[in-house]
């Protein structure tokens, strides 16, 4: 059912003859067709080399001939059309085709001894494009916050409120469970080293610090960067890639106002908030941890808490939580609009744009923890 | 560049010149009964149809009328709600995988945007499904490769571009090259001169009619262009409303009395057409 004609299609046949002068006849028979060959073709090309385009040929037994069947052959003959052969008028096309196609020059891509020096020095000028551009683009947000500003009637305000939206409130669940476990873990690691020295009460500075600081503003920023950024890394590059962008930018909606302005506002302002919503439940889980392993009270974890942790540690994480949103955002406008139009460029654009926002929040991170060494960290108790 | 292929001339309906087939099913699509419903609409109201072996036919009708949907029915991305269609004898809806893959080698399709494979370069795409076959050395199927690119009059130097990088013509015409890269026997063809321009698509049209002359192809297409149809197809089927009006031959369709068929071939753009044809007056113009 499946093989068309099993009964009248034969397989591939050569079979060869010597005459007594000398010369060969070559007779092939059957189908010469990709389906008859699929299976054979390398063993059929091996027995084939054993003639050449000197022998004569007689195609007139094949009973189906493709390109297939006619390069095999034509493989054999060196390229070129034997001068004995016969064959049925309706195969010679495909031998046509074949010459057709030969005719075209044939080039090799030429390689170079530079090509790993060039390849370095295209990636370091790829780096350097990549930060004037990220700058380039920071600039013009700062333009067209400035423009809004100017004309508040006319900003993208509903834009804003759908990113606040969802890359804030939708958000919650997951910052919230991430945030439990890391403070559960962090106060059980610090409290069994603490009692080893009698100093248990000091987990609440740590885990205070270490949270409030440190933590809560890096792992909300770090699921930010995966979840947000990426998406917005993807919309904007198929938007590119569907000529949306184009549409906005014909119908004199500029792009930057309606797209970029109201993601990197609305993730400076839903981080910080995501900053101290993770940071919360992240002291929560702490707080738990604390009194299951060193017995110390709800109650006596939330009085020290404050003069453990000084009020400006507070204010750090929220300036921090803007800045890692604001970049965050930026990053992943960069590179959403720099998506090629192939499925490809969207799947390598859109984890570059996630590596890329994680790294720039850690190199901020410890930029922040040097020039602020000496706030907020002043020792009471 | 231009190779001396005679091409068939455009008007004339193939005919006996048309060598015997290279497969003994007849019909080589059958629909039956088909079907299609949808949560909010029916699509196609009871369609039979059958497509001979060494035909081109065309599937006309208007906007939403089913036509995309038929063709994506008859190579098995899209379940019928009832009713059947047979390739090569077989419902694929039933047939084993082994069998199905069988199937989908013999034919090729020309998807309305190209589909072309926009991480690969242009040679990959064709070279990915000979690769897949795992029956030819590499050097054998650049060889393949570079003879279809050939033969849709892609020259040597696109090879290496990116989908993304051709223009709408050589999308299509890469496309058609990487259907025809499996030797297909049966071609299906969605709207493939849309979004050409008219120098373009006649181009098209005159390279699909010598493919056909020579390689024994049967046809499937899907097309608004009137100048298409008449130059290409044998038969055209009509659908309107999810049903099939008629299926037969340009004069024999025009004759047809219709509201859809008289706006359809009855403007100016079908009378040129049909003019250029020679064929029968439109019925009621």
């Amino acid at each position: 059912m499946a093989d068309p004609a099993p009964t009248r299609i034969r397989e591939p046949e050569i079979d060869a003859e010597t005459a007594a002068d000398g010369t060969r006849t070559v007779r092939l028979g059957g189908a010469w067709d990709i389906r008859a060959l699929e299976v054979r073709a390398r063993a059929l090309g091996g027995e084939l080399a054993r003639f050449a385009a000197r022998d004569a040929w007689d195609l007139s037994g094949v009973q189906r001939l493709d390109h297939v069947g006619a390069l095999l052959l034509w493989r054999a003959w060196a390229r070129k059309r034997p001068d004995l052969i016969r064959m049925a008028p309706a195969h010679e096309l495909f031998f046509e085709n074949l010459a057709h196609a030969d005719g075209e020059a044939r080039s090799a891509p030429r390689r170079s001894l530079l090509d790993p020096l060039a390849a370095l020095g295209s990636r370091a000028i790829g780096v350097w494009g990549h930060l004037v551009r990220i700058v380039r683009l920071a600039g013009q947000v700062v333009l067209d916050g400035a423009w809004v500003i100017a004309n508040p009637s006319r900003g993208p305000w509903r834009e804003l409120s759908a990113t606040i939206y969802r890359a804030g409130a939708q958000a919650l669940p997951i910052t919230a469970l991430v945030g439990f476990l890391i403070g559960i873990v962090l106060s059980y690691l610090s409290a069994e080293q603490l009692r080893t020295f009698g100093a248990g009460i000091y987990v609440i500075n740590i885990v205070g610090i270490g949270i409030i600081r440190e933590l809560g503003p890096v792992l909300a920023a770090i699921l930010v960067a995966g979840r947000s950024g990426s998406a917005i890394t993807a919309q904007l590059g198929v938007m590119r890639v569907t000529e949306e962008l184009d549409a906005l930018r014909v119908m004199g909606i500029p792009a930057g106002i309606r797209l970029i302005l109201p993601k990197v506002v609305g993730l400076a302002i839903a981080v910080p908030l995501l900053v101290v919503w993770t940071s919360a439940i992240a002291l929560i889980g702490a707080m738990l941890a604390a009194r299951l392993e060193l017995d110390i009270s709800f109650a006596l974890f939330l009085q020290t808490l404050p003069v453990a942790v000084p009020t400006a540690n507070l204010w750090l994480a929220l300036v921090k939580g803007a800045v890692f949103g604001a970049l965050i955002a930026l990053t992943a406008c960069h590179y959403g609009l720099r998506i090629r139009p192939n499925t490809e460029s969207l799947g390598a654009g859109t984890t570059q744009s996630v590596v890329t926002a994680i790294t720039i929040v850690l190199i901020v991170d410890s930029l922040f923890a040097v020039a602020f060494s000496h706030i907020g960290l002043e020792l009471r108790g | 560049m231009a190779p001396p292929r005679p091409a068939r001339d455009p008007g004339t309906p193939a005919s006996a010149a048309i060598r015997p087939p290279r497969t003994p099913e007849r019909p080589v699509i059958a629909v039956k009964e088909l079907w299609t419903e949808f949560a909010t609409h029916v699509v196609h109201c009871g369609i039979s149809l059958e497509i001979d072996a060494g035909e081109i036919v065309a599937l006309v009708g208007g906007s939403g009328s089913g036509k995309t949907t038929l063709l994506r029915q008859m190579v098995g991305l899209e379940r019928p709600s009832r009713g059947s269609v047979e390739v090569f004898g077989i419902n694929l809806r039933e047939a084993p995988p082994a069998v199905r893959a069988k199937i989908r080698k013999r034919w090729g399709v020309l998807f309305q945007e190209g589909a072309l494979y926009s991480a690969l370069p242009v040679y990959d795409n064709l070279a990915l499904p000979l690769r897949e076959l795992r029956a030819f050395d590499e050097d054998f199927i650049r060889d393949l490769v570079l003879l279809k690119l050939d033969m849709v009059d892609i020259e040597r130097r696109h090879a290496d571009r990116m989908p993304s990088e051709l223009s709408g013509g050589m999308v299509k015409r890469v496309a058609l090259a990487r259907a025809l890269v499996l030797e297909p026997e049966l071609l299906f063809l969605d709207e493939p001169t849309a979004g050409l321009d008219p120098d373009r698509s006649e181009s098209f049209v005159r390279l699909l009619a010598s493919l056909r002359e020579r390689l024994e192809l049967t046809v499937v297409m899907v097309t608004h262009d009137l100048d298409t149809l008449v130059s290409l197809a044998d038969r055209v089927a009509v659908l309107f409303m999810g049903e099939l009006i008629t299926l037969g031959t340009v004069p024999e369709v025009v004759r047809v009395d219709h509201p859809f068929i008289r706006s359809f071939f009855g403007g100016d753009r079908g009378r040129r057409a049909l003019n250029a044809l020679g064929a029968a007056t439109v019925a009621g113009n």
